[in-house]
């Protein structure tokens, strides 16, 4: 099966042609947000990382910044830093040459502080722009998307509706020779076991357990315990009987085929198929995570309803009931609540959804591309220095 | 026509109720081309689960093709399936 896509000179497919301005130091980051607004058709992202990172936590800063302004969805990048921070755009624009984005960098210091930092960085985007405007999707097999899976809000129905018949997309997506990254670790307790019966090797079993247990072992370091509280009263009001309960709803979106690998917040797979991403509950962060992990799309699946979208890459909402669906609409793309009204099944609202992610790859708009929902975090782990 | 209750996989020996089922009722569950008629002893709030067979102590509770812990006593066909007569094994720091 085939869609339209960019293909980029490192071989990469994307399916959007952002020109994104993107400061790679908090403090660049009005003086980003200023360029973009002088340059309509660009986008911008705004953090509060940049500085103060050290080992690991400096690490992951670094591999989600490169990993998302690298991202095949970006035609060009501006970098903007302030001059003295950690993280200079050159730092960033050193690993992007190995990916060979097209890129160019700017600092508020050298440029002469904001109005020639904006006046500058203004005429090196509309650069970008131009470049970008001349690019022309292709034909491109449906076996070089990566989809992004996401929940939140999740209610009663996420389980039985939105989240299995994800799944089902996912697993047609798979079946046509694309991959998946699924992550929210700690909606993993309590299903290692499910889980690691589909790991493609004893070491991506070993990862799996490894990595729920570390998602525990954080929240206990915290003196809370997850398990203390989980399911909490609402989920058993609504019907959640145990943890396992709960969990094997949210896994669901993960479908069923073989976990190929697991790989860390904002690491990219080296292989094909199912992945696992050891990522964080909270969904912008994860959401930025699983682009900087390579997923071009992600379908995000909500029983109370969310608006987030992310600044390079379209973001499909699939409700779980039809009163969030009505409630919503402006934000929600499908609604996965006909199951429980008897209006579809698992098997047609999950070819709804595969189907809506070939068109939405092709070019057609997300309700949060719509509304212009361009939500990012990345995931620092701490302490800032 | 709108589902009473669910069954999410062929091996699950419980089903969810979709809406407010009431003791007495005779509530067809269907999964692919098959259907069964489950008669409720026990009121089921929506979103709850019911057994569709007989389960026993120490039986495991199965939903999404998975255990979902088991059984503290036997569960007859057609009873309330919850937290009185289910016990989650994981993160049962008490057992170990």
């Amino acid at each position: 099966m085939k869609f339209v896509g960019y293909r980029r000179s490192n071989g990469k497919v994307g399916i959007r042609n952002h020109v994104l301005i993107f400061p790679t130091i908090v403090c660049a980051a009005e003086v980003a947000r200023m360029i973009s607004n002088e340059v309509p058709g660009t986008v911008y992202a705004i953090h509060g990382c940049g500085c103060g990172h050290v080992g690991e936590d400096k690490e992951q800063v670094i591999r989600t910044m490169v990993g998302f302004v690298g991202h095949p969805n970006v035609a060009g990048v501006l970098l903007v830093g302030n001059g003295c921070e950690l993280i200079t755009p050159e730092v960033i624009a050193g690993e992007l040459a190995k990916v060979g984005q097209r890129m160019e960098t700017i600092s508020v210091q050298e440029a002469g502080g904001t109005t020639g930092c904006v006046t500058e960085g203004k005429r090196l985007a509309e650069r970008l722009l131009t470049e970008a405007s001349d690019v022309d999707r292709e034909s491109v097999d449906v076996s070089e998307l990566i989809l992004g899976l996401e929940c939140g809000g999740s209610d009663a129905f996420s389980g039985l509706t939105a989240n299995p018949a994800l799944g089902i997309a996912s697993d047609l997506l798979i079946a046509e020779g694309g991959s998946a990254i699924f992550s929210e670790t700690t909606e993993m307790l309590g299903t290692e076991q499910v889980l690691a019966k589909r790991a493609a090797n004893a070491e991506v079993e070993k990862r799996i357990y490894e990595i729920i247990a570390a998602a525990e072992g954080k929240a206990k370091s915290m003196g809370v315990d997850i398990r203390g509280s989980q399911p909490s009263p609402g989920n058993i009001a609504g019907g959640l009987t145990s943890i396992e309960e709960k969990s094997l709803g949210c896994i669901r979106k993960g479908g069923s085929t073989t976990i190929m690998q697991v790989v860390k917040y904002a690491e990219q797979p080296t292989k094909k198929g199912l992945t696992i991403m050891d990522g964080t509950a909270l969904d912008v962060m994860n959401n930025i995570g699983l682009l900087a992990s390579g997923a071009q799309i992600i379908v995000f699946t909500t029983g109370r309803g969310t608006p987030v979208g992310t600044p390079i890459a379209p973001v499909i909402k699939v409700s779980s009931n039809s009163v969030t669906y009505n409630k919503m609409k402006d934000n929600i793309d499908i609604n996965a609540g006909v199951i429980v009204d008897g209006q579809g099944s698992l098997r047609t609202v999950g070819e709804q959804i595969f189907n809506e992610i070939v068109e939405v790859a092709s070019g057609k708009l997300t309700k949060a591309e719509i509304l212009g929902h361009r939500e990012f975090d990345i995931h620092s782990l701490g302490p800032v220095l | 026509m709108q589902e009473k209750a669910i069954l999410i996989d062929e091996k699950d020996n419980v089903a969810t109720a979709l809406c407010q089922l009431e003791k007495g009722d005779s509530v067809p569950v269907g999964v692919e081309d098959r259907s069964v008629s489950i008669a409720l002893s026990q009121d089921i709030p929506f979103g709850h689960k019911f057994a569709l067979t007989d389960i026993q102590q120490g039986e495991a509770v199965i939903k999404y093709g998975e255990a979902i812990g088991l059984a503290t006593k036997q569960i007859r066909q057609g009873e309330h399936v919850h937290v009185h007569n289910v016990e989650s094994q994981k993160g049962r720091g008490d057992k170990r």
